[in-house]
């Protein structure tokens, strides 16, 4: 990741969100709400089954930026909003593409905007705020 | 005071009392529940877990992902919502009015920097908007937007906009399960094919599989789909959601003459707004004309003429 222009697009992530995903992603953000463990009370609450909670989407899009942007840069903003849900063993296909360049405080960030796709369409999208200090922008 | 005033009183009033008193995480900033989080998540940048890497990085030792932020302070298993919490005041009063349900919206994460293992931070919240009734995919709704402060001592660290929709089940609550998708090859020889393009491609794939898929700008839901926003933003990205398929006859015609091919006559041609606000064109099948009625109940089904085409259609609801 030398050059950055906009309109670069990241690499494809892809997440399999097997049953055991969602439930250690949902325990691991002490989230204990019963649609993302227990399947029989997920369906009782009209969900077809267990499914992603917000603080993992929150999570994967930062992961999926910074596998991109590399460990040193700094995310300064995530700002998600939610389409359909993401339930156990559904596939999500994150892409990306860098938009813009803005400088706020001072410091010069890049702005992704990114999409995780499942079977049912767009599961989130998001707008991600990075810096990256050891390259001159 | 009708419902909606009732709400907005409400709101106007949580919202008054301004923040939370913070509310303290149950541990400090530390590398075990870092550790968990990065294994589940399958995140390996070394800054988070690789103490010599993060020594040596721009951040000089060890730090927590940002977006860890609002996990720190999860109320866990057991945990309750203080009194003063705006967004549980809120919840009980839509409770109440009988808007039982909630899912997540929205979240916007600011983070001004990076928390390090032994920081303890603390959450403050406040009621910042309540927005509705709005007609939504789920039911009927409101919107409510929480600001969360994150701070450690007394430096803000991070700051969150978080928003929920609160909303009255309707009565089938799921995407259509079990969806009912007829085979009518009948219908292949002398169907008007549509022409399917970027910006409607997702509706005809949605119907192969038994949906009934409706074209969502934010908050509004637009059919036909569509290449630009209602609203007018340029920069606004469509995705849709999975109509119930339930709805009302809003008007009808009886097809009597001319034939068309691989169909009996008569038959009907409804107009149906669904629940969720739209209006959907289709054939009302197996259905007497004589029994067809403006605001006749009826349910999405799916005529499969081939491979490439299954069409929406209607028939009387259940």
């Amino acid at each position: 990741m030398t050059n950055v222009e906009i309109g670069t697009t990241l690499p494809p992530m892809m997440i399999h969100a097997t049953p055991t995903f969602v439930i250690s992603t949902a325990l691991a953000t002490r989230d204990f709400q019963d649609v993302h463990h227990d399947r029989d009370a997920a369906v009782a609450r009209g969900s077809k089954d267990i499914f992603l909670n917000i603080l993992t989407d929150n999570g994967l899009v930062q992961r999926f930026v910074t596998d991109w942007a590399g460990p040193e840069a700094l995310v300064r903003s995530i700002d998600i909003s939610l389409g359909v849900p993401c339930y156990a063993n559904d596939t999500l296909t994150f892409t990306g593409t860098v938009v813009d360049r803005v400088t706020v405080d001072g410091e010069q960030r890049y702005v992704i905007e990114v999409t995780g796709k499942g079977s049912l369409g767009d599961h989130v999208r998001g707008t991600v705020h990075i810096a990256r200090p050891e390259v001159t922008l | 005071m009708t419902e909606t005033e009732r709400i907005e009183a409400a709101a106007e009033r949580i919202a008054a009392l301004g923040a939370s008193a913070p509310v303290s995480g149950r541990d400090p900033v530390n590398q075990a529940m870092v550790n968990n989080w990065t294994e589940a998540l399958g995140d390996d940048n070394p800054v988070y877990t690789d103490h010599d890497f993060a020594e040596s990085s721009v951040h000089g030792g060890l730090v927590a992902p940002p977006a860890m932020a609002q996990v720190w302070t999860m109320r866990g298993l057991h945990g309750t919502r203080a009194d003063d919490d705006p967004l549980g005041a809120m919840m009980a009063v839509l409770d109440e009015e009988g808007f039982t349900s909630v899912v997540a919206t929205n979240s916007t994460q600011t983070y001004h920097r990076y928390l390090r293992p032994g920081e303890h931070v603390a959450a403050s919240t406040r009621l910042e908007d309540v927005t509705g009734p709005k007609r939504t995919a789920l039911g009927e709704g409101w919107f409510v937007t929480t600001r969360t402060t994150w701070s450690a001592g007394a430096e803000v660290v991070a700051e969150m906009t978080f928003r929920v929709l609160k909303f009255r089940p309707s009565a089938r609550a799921a995407a259509p399960e079990g969806a009912r998708i007829i085979d009518a090859p009948e219908y292949a020889d002398g169907v008007l094919r549509p022409v399917i393009s970027r910006d409607t491609e997702f509706f005809w794939q949605g119907t192969k599989v038994g949906e009934l898929r409706i074209q969502r700008w934010g908050e509004t839901l637009r059919h036909p789909p569509g290449p630009v926003d209602p609203g007018g933003d340029l920069d606004a990205k469509p995705d849709y959601v999975v109509a119930r398929g339930t709805g009302k006859v809003y008007s009808y015609v009886v097809h009597h003459h001319p034939k068309v091919p691989g169909k009996r006559l008569p038959f009907v041609v409804a107009l149906v707004e669904l629940d969720e606000g739209v209006r959907v064109l289709g054939e009302l099948i197996d259905a007497d004309p004589a029994d067809v009625h403006i605001g006749l109940p009826v349910q999405a089904v799916f005529l499969r003429v081939d491979d490439e085409l299954t069409l929406p259609a209607w028939e009387v609801a259940t």
